[in-house]
């Protein structure tokens, strides 16, 4: 009995193994093709690299380009966010008779951006988009991180539903850790409430130093008329005291 | 008026520059901003609003950027994907 079963499970190996050989050899084919080809993509880009001149400054120089000319597009409160949280907000669309729209969208560099409620911080989706150059001029199609997230911003703010439309969407969570995107949610709340403390002190300082300034002039003011009344006083006494211009010197008749 | 492209590994590049109220220079720009539109990139002209908001418009006419816009901005057009 146990050789009958030994026998037909060896008889069954074989069999299953005959089957899947062809698969295996095309499996086995595929995987070194892949190889290959990584391997002369790999050794075309490092020609192309050598061609070009290997310049190790030259992404950080791009990126400092690049900042530079992000923050003279946003506004202020926009570069501040980009620079301190690596990531910046920009609000959504909002319906026609509506001051506000009720989401608002999260860019970060070379990522997804993220959709969410502002009133809950619920995420709503990610947005799969990306701005390839391919006449990759220094052997990459990457733009800058800034310039990918100027890219993104500029295209939001002036056709959304385009980028929106272009963009692969997909649920959160897809690429982007929601833990993180919630966390960068809570960094961001706690940004602006430093900010407007900040703000607020600014203003605060500013109003003390108007009303001691303005103070300091006043006590001068009081000052000076004191000084003033005084030499009134002065001079009037010395007015009355002093003979009249020449009574003195008037000749006797 | 600057032209200016976005590139990898370099960050913006000047492609033209000009007053766009002086014929020759305005030609120039208006080939270069073809050149550019021809080549797949989007343009964008950076605003700013009177409440101090900043905005862009997309342009795809040298007809459709504001006579007094500082620059032009080109840069790769958006295509769906995710990093692999």
């Amino acid at each position: 009995m146990v050789l009958a079963l030994g026998a037909t499970a060896i008889v069954l190996a074989v069999l299953l193994w005959e089957l899947s050989l062809p698969r295996v050899r095309a499996l086995l084919a595929s995987v070194v093709e892949t190889r290959r080809s990584r391997r002369a993509r790999a050794g075309e880009h490092a020609g192309h690299a050598q061609r070009m001149g290997y310049d190790p400054g030259r992404e950080r120089r791009a990126e400092q380009r690049a900042r530079a000319l992000l923050r003279s597009c946003v506004n202020d409160e926009e570069w501040s966010m980009y620079r301190d949280l690596g990531f910046l907000r920009i609000a959504g669309r909002a319906p026609q008779g509506t001051p506000a729209a009720p989401y608002a969208y999260l860019i970060y560099p070379h990522r997804p951006i993220v959709a969410y409620l502002t009133d809950s911080g619920a995420l709503l989706s990610e947005y799969c988009v990306a701005f390839p150059d391919h006449s990759r001029p220094y052997g990459s199609t990457r733009l800058p991180d800034a310039d990918d997230v100027l890219a993104k911003w500029m295209a939001l703010a002036a056709d959304e539903r385009r980028l929106i439309a272009d963009a692969n969407m997909h649920l959160p969570g897809r690429q982007l850790d929601p833990e993180q995107v919630r966390d960068d949610l809570v960094r961001l709340a706690r940004w602006e409430h430093e900010r407007l403390a900040a703000d607020r002190d600014r203003v605060a300082a500013e109003g003390e130093r108007v009303a001691a300034a303005d103070e300091r002039s006043a006590a001068r003011r009081e000052r000076l008329a004191r000084a003033a009344s005084a030499r009134h006083a002065q001079t009037d006494g010395a007015w009355i005291a002093r003979p009249a211009r020449g009574a003195g010197s008037v000749p006797a008749q | 008026m600057k032209l200016l492209r976005l590139k990898p590994g370099h960050g913006e590049v000047v492609l033209a520059e000009g007053d766009v109220e002086i014929p020759a220079q305005e030609a120039e720009l208006i080939e270069a901003f073809r050149r550019e539109l021809d080549a797949g990139m989007w343009a964008a002209v950076p605003t700013e609003r009177r409440d101090g908001r900043r905005e862009a418009e997309l342009v795809k006419d040298f007809g459709e950027v504001p006579r007094d816009a500082e620059r032009v901005i080109f840069f790769p057009r958006a295509a769906g994907g995710a990093p692999r």
